[in-house]
């Protein structure tokens, strides 16, 4: 019985081709969309996470300015005896760097290229989690004498050394020369396009001289905790400490701010958490939709197959048959617009993924997820048209024009 | 699944009994008396013609005969089982077991080959494929049919389609075969070749033929004729059978 009432359903698809492909097409691009959003936004979660890893493990950061982002309008920054005072007094850090960035047009040969130059002590390699390609970091005297050296990333060495090899040449940052003494092990692409590479390095006090013109100024600096050390309990020191340094009155609030990277990378995780469960739903949304198509089509196709529908009543089929029948057919084409919406799906994370530099990791769950759902869709949506069929008048839909 | 319900008939009985049957259709002002009263018994075997003008109550009884519609007064008993109590699916599973239709309009399923049109009854009775097979072939061999097993009915002529409807209306092997104006849509060569095949299925094979035609030169056929006129009947007349050519 069962099985005759699927033969059935599958002729009657078989028959019609064109219809039944009109008809999953809402299911197909439902479950596509659906799919891919929540593919595309666990890969963008899992590549933020690894990037903001790739910033340095145990990293905070110590900025001018009340909250995370840009502006630090009218906030004091700080001075390098800042760092000094951190480094003395907080214990468990592995590295201090106060570092300063301006950006700048730079020019070796006959190619240019603009980047953010950034001046640090060596301790930024430590805290950014930088290792060196070729070359050296800086020495105790260029540090110490502001000499006009630089390291780069590999974005530069591209850009403008191609092939060569960069150590020992000239770059141009803005308007001095500077010896690149060492070149920087890539970290790849950055998140949402940010590309870490694209950097110069040169000792604190060069930078401040000749690129911001303030010897005792630095805009940031990057802490590196030690990998036993607990941030709960290193960030109030640092944070009494700052505020002591910027005699900040007691019920005033902090003219800086001190974040945790991994703080950074939740914050940030639980965004794009946010949207892919926003563009999720709107595509479910689709789905649904697809779903009341559907409903629609088959109840047509019961108006349509009304004379048909009289003849097998006719020849003795009962109303749980004729039921049975149409209700399979709903979920037979939901279910096979499900399996071609997941290969739909399948080439379009494929695509996307690979067109924004991401990852791509084949989630079962949300594949079998959706593909259960467009079957329910299928039971939902077709059952009343199948009732609607099975509760005909013989005669009646046997006279049926 | 619930069996058809068995009939308990001895040969003496009428196969088919009608008992006052009475069908009104609508309710009150627009209620309309198709049938009023009828009394008919049909014995087995019998080729049983209805006529009578438009309108007259031909295809009324035929539904209820072929237990597709319930009387609304009387009784109506098949093999003694009194159907007007049976409820939809009850009557489902006598035309499934006991019945074949064939209709004016052929009726078949569209874009559907003349094979599987011809299967679709075994299917709903639950037959193996193997035997849906040859039993679809065999009926269709019997309608003349051979070798267009594989043809839709937009592939086939108006007669042949006729023949394909024949073909499964009889497959099952009916008790009764059930035919309101099947000659309805075809011309006077094709209709008298319908009307042999009906008449040698009803000699041969011994399967009970009632028949609704307003041509008197298809009623010729039958071996009775039952004459409505008004929702009654006028006149009731056995005949002597005519001789095929
Ligand atoms: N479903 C229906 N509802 C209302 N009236 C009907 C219905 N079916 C038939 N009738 C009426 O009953 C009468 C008998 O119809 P029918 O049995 O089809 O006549 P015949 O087949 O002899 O032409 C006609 O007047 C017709 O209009
Ligand atoms: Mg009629």
């Amino acid at each position: 019985m069962f099985i005759n009432a699927i033969l059935l359903a599958l002729r009657e698809i078989r028959r019609n081709l064109m219809r039944s492909f009109l008809t999953i097409l809402g299911i197909v691009i439902g479950v596509a969309a659906v799919i891919t959003m929540v593919t595309l936004g666990n890969g963008a979660t899992r590549m933020v996470g690894e990037q903001i890893a790739s910033l340095g493990s145990n990293l905070l950061i110590l900025r001018p300015g009340q909250r995370m982002g840009p502006a630090a309008f009218g906030a004091p920054n700080f001075r390098l005896a800042d760092a000094e005072a951190i480094r003395a007094q907080v214990s468990a850090l592995k590295a201090v760097a106060p570092m300063v960035s301006s950006g700048a047009p730079l020019v070796a040969g006959n190619n240019n290229w603009s980047s953010t130059v950034t001046g640090a002590t060596n301790d930024y390699f430590v805290a950014g989690n930088w290792k060196i390609a070729a070359g050296r970091t800086f020495s105790e005297d260029e540090q110490h004498a502001g000499r006009a050296v630089c390291v780069i990333g590999a974005t530069i060495q591209s850009k403008l050394f191609g092939h060569q090899n960069p150590v020992g040449a000239e770059l141009r940052v803005k308007n001095f020369s500077c010896r690149i003494v060492g070149l920087l092990t890539s970290k790849g692409q950055g998140a949402m396009g940010m590309d870490q590479d694209d950097v110069v390095v040169m000792p604190l006090r060069t930078a401040q001289r000749r690129l911001t013109g303030n010897p005792q100024d630095v805009s940031v600096i990057l802490l590196s905790m030690r990998d036993d050390a607990a941030p709960e309990q290193i960030m109030p020191q640092i944070r009494k400490l700052m505020r002591e340094r910027r005699k900040i009155a007691d019920n005033d609030d902090d003219n800086f701010n001190l974040m945790d990277t991994r703080q950074i990378a939740e914050i940030l995780s639980g965004t794009i958490g946010t949207i892919t469960t926003l563009l999720g739903a709107v595509a479910a949304v689709s789905l649904l939709v697809g779903g009341i198509g559907i409903m629609n089509i088959m109840l047509v196709s019961v108006t349509e197959r009304t004379r048909e529908i009289g003849i097998r009543l006719a020849i003795g089929a009962l109303e749980h048959e004729v039921l049975l029948q149409f209700l399979i057919e709903a979920v037979a084409l939901s279910a096979f617009g499900g399996i071609v919406g997941i290969l739909f799906a399948l080439v379009s994370c494929l695509g996307l993924s690979a067109l924004m530099n991401m990852p791509f990791e084949f989630q079962p769950g949300i594949n079998l997820i959706s593909f259960a759902f467009s079957a329910l869709i299928g039971v939902l949506f077709g059952y009343m048209p199948a009732r609607r069929a099975a509760r005909l008048d013989p005669i009646e839909a046997l006279r049926h024009e | 699944m619930s069996a058809a319900p068995t009939p308990t008939s001895s040969s003496l009985e009428p196969l088919i009994e009608f008992r006052g049957i009475s069908k009104t259709y609508g309710q009150g002002q627009a209620a309309f008396l198709a049938l009023s009263g009828i009394h008919l018994g049909i014995r087995q075997g019998e080729f049983l013609a209805i006529m009578g003008p438009s309108g007259s109550g031909k295809s009324t009884a035929m539904n209820i005969l072929g237990c597709l519609d319930a009387p609304s007064e009387g009784e109506f008993l098949f093999q003694g089982v009194h159907v007007e109590r049976l409820g939809r699916n009850q009557r489902a599973l006598l035309r499934r077991h006991y019945l074949g239709f064939v209709f004016q309009g052929f009726n078949l399923l569209a874009r559907t080959s003349a094979q599987e049109n011809v299967e679709l009854p075994l299917l709903y009775r639950g037959e193996s494929a193997l035997k849906r097979h040859t039993a679809a072939r065999e009926a269709l061999a019997r309608v003349g049919l051979s070798g267009w097993e594989r043809h839709t009915p937009a592939e086939l002529s108006g007669g042949q389609q006729q023949r394909v409807a024949i073909a499964r209306a009889i497959v099952t092997q009916p008790l009764v075969l059930l035919a309101d104006e099947p000659t309805g849509n075809l011309d006077s060569h094709r209709s008298h070749e319908i009307m042999e095949l009906l008449v040698q299925l009803n000699r041969e094979q011994g399967i009970t033929v009632l028949m609704v035609t307003h041509e008197p030169d298809m009623a010729s056929y039958a071996s009775r004729i039952v004459h409505f006129v008004d929702g009654e009947i006028a006149s009731d007349t056995e005949q002597e059978v005519r001789t095929c050519s």
